[in-house]
């Protein structure tokens, strides 16, 4: 609460001289006890000065607060690990500034070496200040409350009242008698309780609230938690992506079906559940501004050993199977598409995923056809789902759904560049050993199919057909074109762990904060045939309601001592102020 | 027929003309505090050496039982809030016309009202009014209401100019029970963040005007008069912090809930997105600010600039992140 409380700490510690009790803290805490010990010269005593330091309040919060300003770049400048094409668009805006910041660790600000430093100290921090405090408290929750400070009035919070006793009564039955009902009292309201009688008074000494320094321990202990199931779990997650067109399946096999796979360090990618997953169906609503959502993938999944079922992904709902959440991650069309050689064989025959490039679902797609032909052909295609022509004549899309949906290809023959083994991305065509044989600059116009045309490839090279995905008889051309999904397929073993220890820091923060952690005493000395109670608390930590606690002790031990025996507190005085 | 949304529009500029005729009278309120005060100043003056060298022990519950008025000036000079009265009255006349707007707006977007910022906004602030009310049932903490009568006014006002927009579908990835309960439980936080913060600025305030009237030795003190009617900067304190907790519990719950969100929307728990950032950053300073007040030397001052500062990232957060800062959570509903 306010400075004179700790001020009485101290004077109650001193003649209580029971030193066990009281929460250890780290020697600059507000309640600790004078810090500056100037180190003993050596490599100990400076090691030990230094640790000193380390674990005190105050390098805790400087910490904290360089945590926090060192965070904060992370949200200015893009990150790789969020939001990698920020990082390469700031490469080519910023070519001068980028390498400075990179040396700088400011593209992985949150993995770099400045800012692991700073949370690794604070945690080491965190160890040194938590061990000796849970050593400490481990040994205060068996000690006994402890003594009944000798002038309970010094304390701030401390009421007083008299008791007329009846002539002839024995003043020290009378004053042990009100202490017992005291004790009961104490003990029923949750406290912990010791007699201390002697000299003529008689005392009960009361401590409650352990549950708030336990609270205390185990948040910052729950934080270490947080930190080590991250770290470790990490070692143990693997994440992959995966594209799956409409009507095919994925086997969940590291080696053939993903395209990419991140393994954590721990992780054996041979080890995968082999499931499989078909995607069936994929729906998606769209508004007339064109966004879009509901999005829902529809699937087939079949566990190793078990019969197919039905399962469906949406967004805020993944999949769980076989210890792995499935998450769809994107959507989109892949046209299928066959070419034919000019002897009307069929030499290619595909349904290939296009990238959309806005809101309305104008979408890019490449098409390559190494074998079969005279050359190896390469086509970069748009699909439009609502083909839509403006004023200066070139293509959009005006609306996701198909509703007019088209096909336009450029045509390069010549080498695909896929046969030196280099691994090419499929969704991008290298041009520099092709020649373009349709569109723009070669007075040949593009090839444009809606679903189920067919056109000829250029230099009677054959033909290429755009194929109608509907079943047949089609009412419209709403389900001409094929969709894919793409999904990110996770494990993560940390996430229960790390659930868990948020879950513990959550409610022991609740009661390192609001439960009252306080002492009191309550005394009685007989004077003749007068019976003086004495009532005081004192607070552990912030508790605003001590001063209401003590009130309310003195009234019920009072209305208590009322019931029992009819005597009646004469004066009630409120003690100091 | 006006839409439901056009008539929440309507009941939301009513309450802001409301709220800005509420922060008049709370300020001639703490300004006639001032003269009153000076009025009695002399006495005054003595009375606050006594209070800060007495350290304010018993500030708390004097504050509890109606105004520190009881502690540091006598009945007779207290001021008569009569006018505090009527800025309070014309806070709970706005705050019906609040609701009413916030519960039209659900109503006609079929959902939580807080699902883009200009619904943020509108809810924080109705929650800002309302922890402030409610508070008030338990401490007389009326001397805060100009400052939370005029932050609301500013952000309520501002928000309806800046982040207004037509109710709209949600985007599926808000399609969830979280936003329900992450959302609200984070502007729950930022109510209370605002009370603390207000608390803190007072205390400032009120810590530079006891350290004048100690150095000045019994001599009259220029000054904002009305902080002689304010408790004690420990009592100020201590009242601060014990907002700031509880808004640090709803903030510690709404970084967990949202990592829990994240991984059933994004499939990761925490990527350090712009909005996880800063909500990071707010956490860590307000430990950082509950860790100054049991540190010897940080108590008092530092503390408080602290609360300062962590409210500032509040803002900052809600005000700035969300419309100029790039990340997953793009759900100012502006677009760019
Ligand atoms: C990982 C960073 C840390 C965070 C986020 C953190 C957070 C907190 C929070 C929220 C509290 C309030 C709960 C309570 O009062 O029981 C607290 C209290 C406390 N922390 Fe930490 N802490 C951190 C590191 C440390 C370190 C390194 C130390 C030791 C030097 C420390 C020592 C304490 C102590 C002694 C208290 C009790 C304060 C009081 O008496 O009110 N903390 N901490």
């Amino acid at each position: 609460m306010s400075r004179p409380r700790s001020d009485s700490t101290d004077e109650v510690t001193d003649e209580a001289a029971d030193a066990a009790a009281d929460p250890l803290r780290p020697s600059d805490h507000v309640d600790g006890t004078a810090e500056i010990v100037s180190p003993r010269l050596g490599v100990v005593g400076w090691l030990r000065w230094g640790w000193r330091q380390l674990t005190s309040m105050r390098t805790a919060l400087v910490l904290l607060l360089l945590l926090a300003i060192a965070a904060v770049p992370g949200s200015i400048v893009p990150q790789r690990s969020a939001d990698p094409n920020g990082v390469t668009k700031y490469f080519q805006d910023n070519p001068s500034m980028a390498p400075v910041l990179d040396k700088l660790q400011l593209f992985d600000v949150y993995t770099s070496a400045w800012f692991s430093a700073i949370y690794i100290l604070l945690f080491i921090s965190l160890i040194g200040c938590v061990i000796p405090r849970v050593k400490h408290h481990l040994k205060a929750l068996r000690a006994r409350p402890p003594r009944t400070p000798a002038r309970l009035s010094r304390l701030a919070d401390h009421r007083s009242s008299l008791v007329e006793l009846a002539p002839g009564a024995d003043g020290e039955a009378a004053a042990s008698r009100a202490i017992d009902v005291a004790t009961a009292q104490l003990r029923a309201g949750g406290y912990r309780v010791q007699r201390y009688d002697g000299r003529g008074a008689f005392s009960v000494s009361a401590e409650r609230g352990y549950l708030r320094e336990t609270g205390n321990l185990l948040f910052h202990i729950a934080l270490l938690g947080v930190l080590i199931a991250v770290g470790v779990g990490g070692g143990f997650t693997y994440t992959g992506q995966r594209v799956i067109v409409q009507g095919t399946t994925f086997v969940n096999s590291v080696g053939t079906d993903y395209s990419s796979f991140n393994p954590g360090r721990f992780v054996d990618p041979d080890a995968l559940i082999p499931y499989t997953m078909r995607l069936d169906r994929f729906d998606v609503t769209y508004q007339t501004s064109g966004q879009a959502g509901d999005f829902v993938a529809h699937l087939t999944t079949t566990l190793p050993g078990h019969k197919a079922v039905d399962d469906r992904i949406l967004v805020n709902h993944p999949l769980s199977i076989a210890g792995e959440r499935v998450y769809l991650m994107g959507n989109g069309y892949a046209p299928t598409v066959t070419v034919r050689n000019p002897a009307g064989q069929v030499v290619f025959h595909d349904s290939i995923p296009f990238l959309p490039q806005d809101n309305n679902m104008t979408s890019l797609g490449v098409i390559k056809v190494p074998d079969g032909l005279a050359k190896q052909l390469g086509m970069v295609a748009f699909f439009y789902p609502t083909q839509f022509e403006n004023r200066s004549g070139a293509f959009t899309s005006a609306y996701p759904a198909l509703v007019n949906p088209v096909l336009t290809l450029d045509v390069y023959e010549g080498d695909l560049g896929i046969n030196d083994g280099i691994p090419r991305s499929v969704y991008a065509l290298d041009t520099s050993g092709m020649t373009q044989l349709t569109g723009r600059t070669t007075g040949t116009a593009s090839i444009e199919l809606a679903p189920g045309q067919t056109a000829d490839l250029p230099a009677h090279l054959g033909s290429i057909t755009f194929d109608d995905a509907s079943p047949q008889p089609a009412k419209d051309s709403s389900q001409s074109v094929k969709r894919f999904v793409s999904l990110s397929i996770h494990h993560d073993a940390s996430g229960p762990w790390v659930l868990g220890f948020a879950a513990l820091a959550l409610v022991s923060l609740m009661l390192a904060l609001f439960v009252p952690r306080r002492r009191m005493w309550v005394k009685a000395r007989a004077d003749g045939t007068v019976l003086t109670l004495e009532y005081a608390g004192l607070a552990r930590g912030e508790d605003p309601t001590l001063g209401g606690a003590v009130d309310a002790l003195a009234q019920k031990h009072g209305d208590a001592l009322e019931a029992s025996s009819g005597v009646q507190p004469a004066v009630t005085s409120p003690s100091v102020d | 027929m006006p839409s439901l949304d056009q008539v929440s529009v309507l009941l939301v500029w009513t309450a802001v003309a409301i709220y800005a005729l509420a922060f008049i009278f709370y300020t001639i309120d703490l300004a006639r505090r001032s003269s009153q005060a000076l009025d009695a100043k002399d006495a005054a003056a003595v009375r606050d050496r006594e209070l800060v060298a007495a350290g304010g022990g018993d500030a708390v519950a004097g504050v509890r039982a109606g105004g520190s008025a009881s502690l540091v000036v006598a009945p007779s000079q207290r001021v008569r809030p009569v006018f505090a009265r009527i800025g309070t009255s014309l806070t709970w006349l706005a705050f019906l016309f609040h609701i009413g707007a916030d519960v039209l707006r659900g109503v006609a977007a079929g959902r939580v009202p807080w699902a883009n910022m200009y619904e943020f906004a509108l809810t924080g602030t109705m929650l800002v009014v309302a922890v402030f009310l409610a508070v008030l049932f338990r401490y007389d903490l009326r001397f805060l209401g100009a400052l939370i009568t005029g932050l609301v006014v500013l952000l309520l006002g501002g928000s309806i100019f800046a982040f207004y927009v037509q109710v709209a579908p949600l985007a599926d990835p808000l399609k969830s029970p979280w936003l329900v309960i992450h959302v609200f439980v984070a502007s729950l936080a930022t109510a209370f963040f605002a009370l603390t913060f207000g608390l803190s600025l007072l205390q400032l305030l009120q810590s530079r005007h006891e350290r004048k009237v100690l150095t000045a030795d019994g001599a009259p003190v220029r000054g904002w008069g009305f902080l002689r009617t304010l408790p004690s900067s420990d009592t100020l304190e201590s009242l601060a912090y014990r907002f700031a907790i509880v808004g640090f519990i709803f903030w510690t719950f709404t970084l967990i809930a949202g990592s829990i969100w994240a991984n059933d929307a994004w499939g990761r728990f925490w990527g350090f997105d712009t909005k996880e950032v800063w909500t990071f950053v707010i956490w860590v300073l307000y430990a950082g600010y509950i860790h100054a007040r049991a540190t010897r030397g940080w108590r008092g001052t530092r503390s408080a600039w602290l609360s300062i500062i962590g409210f500032t990232a509040v803002l900052f957060n809600f005000a700035v992140v969300n419309v100029f800062f790039k990340g997953l959570h793009a759900y100012s509903g502006l677009t760019n």
